[in-house]
């Protein structure tokens, strides 16, 4: 029997907002829209509790702004929305992304383009959170599966943004953001809770974008002695605009290295019934629900399917599953878009992968899987 | 595969059938230790409308949570029962309100009708409980989830003041189906 | 001679502006009325979005935040209410904060946060090349604009009071004197403030409208402006196409700030119990 104080039944957007409250967040901008809206609802509710703050911003392209501006005073920070707004935040995730101003962004995705299919899921939104703003730049983007991943994956989150100091994208859908579920929570003591390292340098000698060892430059709160630049332009390690090529092909290149030398350490799947499989679904989000479903009635009938899960969507696992691919050559790739992902596993495996879309604001069924797992062919 | 349980609760919107999903998701889920998930499909429209609430109970980790193969089916209005019966398990049951649903579809399921809204205004007082009149007889029919756990969920869900009746509510619920044969 | 040095960037000097530009004027009367605060430097927050204008906080010595086009008084938002201590200053122009960031400038008005706005008005878009923007007086040419422009101007200033704004005052780099004074007043003032000042571009606006040379604009300013005191006693007439300075609206109001911090402490008194 569970104890009662450590389970609750709750929606993943709930389970979001909660999450990011352990993991320290305490300053939430963000507009009301389906199907994320109670992420800001409940935070509306639970920041002031905690000391924390919220604000209602007039438009999407201002929460953006707000988050990356109270994190720089040095507060851990998050807005939340859908698709139509996660375009208008493109524009400022670029901003934090070149900055290095660590947030949390959350998408929880419904049916698209434009307005599309307000109360309806999608997963279509997995290319925008890689490249949905101009310029190469740095992101992560995690995609929980159930109301618990949503927990612990909110708090991962954070705390790849505070260490790496680059904006997260976690990808609900609308599934996961308003499905019912029990979660049972983890012990405060065993969440690993990421703060970014500051620096401790005399202010004068104090270089915002300085070059360390590790890639990641040491943070300082704005109004804390370091008085500093922090600009959009290109700039070199004193935080100034530069046009020097030498300069700026470091910056942008260091951005980037940030994220590849440590994404071993980032990239998270769980794999499940492979070892013997001769054919592997690469599923994400709310549709590896029905991913796991149709692979544990195809081995009760005897077939040989497995299931690569993705946690983290960016940076992406192509070594992983290249490696996969020296055995196994059948991949198929389910997804509430018409082959974002599947086209990525293509790339990784560098076979023909068979796509299981659905763009109607259904949730893709165990049937459809299963279907094509027998029509696979041989 | 371990056990799995599906309902599908159906009507339209205001009927509480959210809320009544919440409540079996969370006897059988926080109450009885079982896994539970409850989703719904809506609308735009904040009332009014068709509304669909299912909850899944098993005893392993639920991974595709809506329902297909339906082992309750409750239906509030006749327009539900008629895009939903197809759903139900040849082994399943149909239990729909009387008042709203008067032609049966056929099937191989067992078919419950009962005025519910009707005894819920008569019997307890209230039209607006036929939900938790109907959390009753579906605990009662369907002995999934137990009858102290289904309380203790109505208990935390139900707004303060309306406790005693909506507990009314459930035990009319349980008695009408205690009659059924 | 005014202490400019303390506060300057000395380093980052050549400035981008050019020769004649309002904003050296501007950032002068901003740098005295600071001094004139005596808040420490630290504790200061300079806030831009993109223009020329916004290049102001790479040569001061604050906490100095370059933002994107149109958003700065958003970030600026953000940066206030995490840091309630920060004194938050955004300097901004007329396309920035009334084109493309319209809907924070109003929104920040009626949300009444505590920040000061400082403007640039100089009735175009410098740095992208002289283009036609919301305060460009009808008539006048723009690179947009070749024929000159047929819209109608934004006034910065009854817009700033009409969303909510609790102090408003405007001034011209001909009048630098009273701008750093209402600067100054706007910085003291708990709540949104906005100052705008009338700021000239000799090359993009003054060249292709020929209205001389920065001399020449200047004196333009000092002849066609109206303190707002008799500007509230003359005709309607008599005040058409004159620039009217002075301080426009002050007025108490509740801060957002100081409303969310009595909003969480009820909160958690609730919670207490």
């Amino acid at each position: 029997m569970v104890n009662r104080e450590n389970a609750k039944l709750m929606t993943g957007n709930e389970a979001c907002a909660e999450a990011a409250l352990v993991a320290g967040m305490s300053f939430f901008a963000g507009y009301p829209i389906t199907p994320s809206s109670e992420i800001a609802e409940c935070l509306a509710r639970r920041l002031p509790q905690e000391g924390g703050t919220f604000v209602q911003m007039e438009d999407e392209l201002a929460s953006m702004a707000a988050i990356i501006g109270a994190s720089l005073a040095g507060v851990k920070s998050m807005t939340a929305t859908s698709g139509p707004g996660f375009s208008l935040m493109q524009e400022n995730i670029g901003y934090a992304s070149m900055t290095e101003v660590p947030c949390v962004i959350v998408n929880v995705q419904r049916g698209g383009p434009s307005t599309g299919l307000p109360t309806l899921p999608s997963q279509a939104d997995v290319m925008q959170a890689r490249w949905g703003t101009h310029g190469d730049h740095p992101i992560i983007a995690v995609a929980p599966s159930t109301v618990r991943e949503t927990y612990d994956w909110t708090i991962k989150a954070f705390n790849f943004s505070e260490r790496f100091r680059v904006p997260v994208v976690v990808l609900l859908d609308e599934i996961i953001g308003h499905i019912n579920e029990k979660i049972v929570f983890p012990k405060r003591e065993e969440i690993e809770i990421v703060d970014r390292a500051r620096t401790k340098q005399n202010p004068e000698d104090y270089k915002p974008y300085e070059l360390t060892d590790s890639d990641i430059p040491l943070f300082a709160d704005f109004g804390s002695g370091y008085r500093y630049h922090v600009t959009g332009l290109s700039h070199d390690e004193t935080g100034f605009p530069t046009n020097d090529p030498k300069k700026v092909d470091l910056l942008h290149r260091r951005l980037n290295r940030k994220i590849d030398r440590y994404k071993s350490e980032i990239i998270s799947y769980k794999t499940a019934f492979l070892e013997d499989a001769d054919l592997c679904i690469v599923a994400f989000g709310s549709s590896a629900r029905s991913a796991y479903r149709a692979v544990s009635r195809a081995r009760t009938s005897g077939l040989k399917v497995g299931i690569f899960h993705i946690f983290v969507l960016w940076p992406f696992p192509y070594e992983e599953l290249n490696k996969i691919a020296r055995r196994i050559k059948k991949f198929i790739v389910p997804e509430m878009n018409l082959g974002q992902v599947a086209h990525e596993v293509a790339c990784a495996t560098k076979y023909e992968v068979t796509q299981v879309n659905r763009v109607d604001g259904g949730l893709i069924t165990p049937d459809e899987i299963l279907e094509a797992i027998k029509n696979v062919p041989v | 595969m371990g056990f799995r349980y599906e309902f599908r609760l159906s009507g339209s919107g205001g009927q509480g059938l959210i809320l009544a999903g919440k409540i079996l998701a969370e006897a059988a889920a926080i109450y009885d230790g079982k896994n539970a998930t409850q989703s719904q499909s809506y609308g735009p429209e904040a009332r009014g409308g068709s509304s669909r609430s299912e909850v899944i109970v098993s005893d392993e980790e639920i991974d595709y949570p809506k329902a297909v193969n339906i082992d309750l089916l409750l239906c509030f209005t006749q327009e539900a029962c008629d895009k939903y019966h197809e759903d139900v398990k040849e082994t399943g049951i149909l239990l729909v309100d009387k008042s709203y649903v008067t032609k049966i579809p056929e099937g191989k399921y067992k078919v419950y009708s009962v005025p519910i809204t009707e005894t819920a205004e008569t019997k307890v007082g209230k039209a607006l409980v036929a939900n938790i009149v109907a959390l009753g007889i579906i605990t009662q029919v369907t002995g999934i989830i137990s009858k102290g756990a289904v309380e203790a969920a109505i208990l935390s869900r139900v707004p303060k003041g309306t406790e005693d009746l909506n507990l009314k509510a459930f035990n009319t619920g349980i008695e009408i189906a205690q009659q059924f044969k | 001679m005014f202490p400019y040095e303390k506060y300057l960037r000395r380093d980052r000097f050549p400035h981008i502006w050019c020769t004649g530009c309002g904003c050296g004027i501007v950032l002068k009367a901003l740098l005295r009325a600071i001094e004139r605060s005596k808040i420490s430097k630290d504790d200061i927050a300079l806030v831009s979005g993109i223009g020329c204008s916004s290049r102001t906080p790479g040569y001061v010595d604050f906490n100095t935040l370059h933002t994107t086009h149109g958003r700065a008084i958003a970030f600026a938002t953000g940066l206030k209410l995490a840091k309630k201590e920060l004194k938050v200053i955004v300097v901004t122009g007329d396309g920035d904060a009334t084109a493309i960031g319209g809907n924070h400038f109003i929104h920040a008005a009626r949300r009444n946060l505590d920040m000061t706005v400082l403007i640039y008005n100089n009735y175009i878009y410098g740095m992208t090349g002289g283009q036609a923007s919301p305060t460009t007086p009808t008539g006048k040419k723009g690179s947009t604009a070749p024929y000159g422009t047929i819209e109608p101007a934004f006034d910065i200033s009854g817009l700033a009071i009409a969303a909510g704004a609790s102090f408003v005052a405007r001034s011209t780099c001909y009048h630098a004197v009273q701008l750093d004074k209402y600067i100054h007043k706007g910085i003291l003032k708990k709540g949104f403030s906005v100052i705008e000042a009338i700021s000239p571009c000799p090359t993009y606006y003054a060249r292709p409208n020929r209205l001389g040379n920065v001399v020449d604009m200047l004196q333009w300013y000092k002849e066609n402006s109206i303190p707002v005191e008799v500007a509230r006693k003359v005709s309607e007439e008599e005040k058409k196409d004159k620039i009217i300075i002075g301080i426009l609206h002050d007025a108490e109001k509740p801060e957002f700030c100081e409303e969310y911090q009595r909003l969480s402490a009820r909160v958690r008194k609730i919670d207490n119990k």
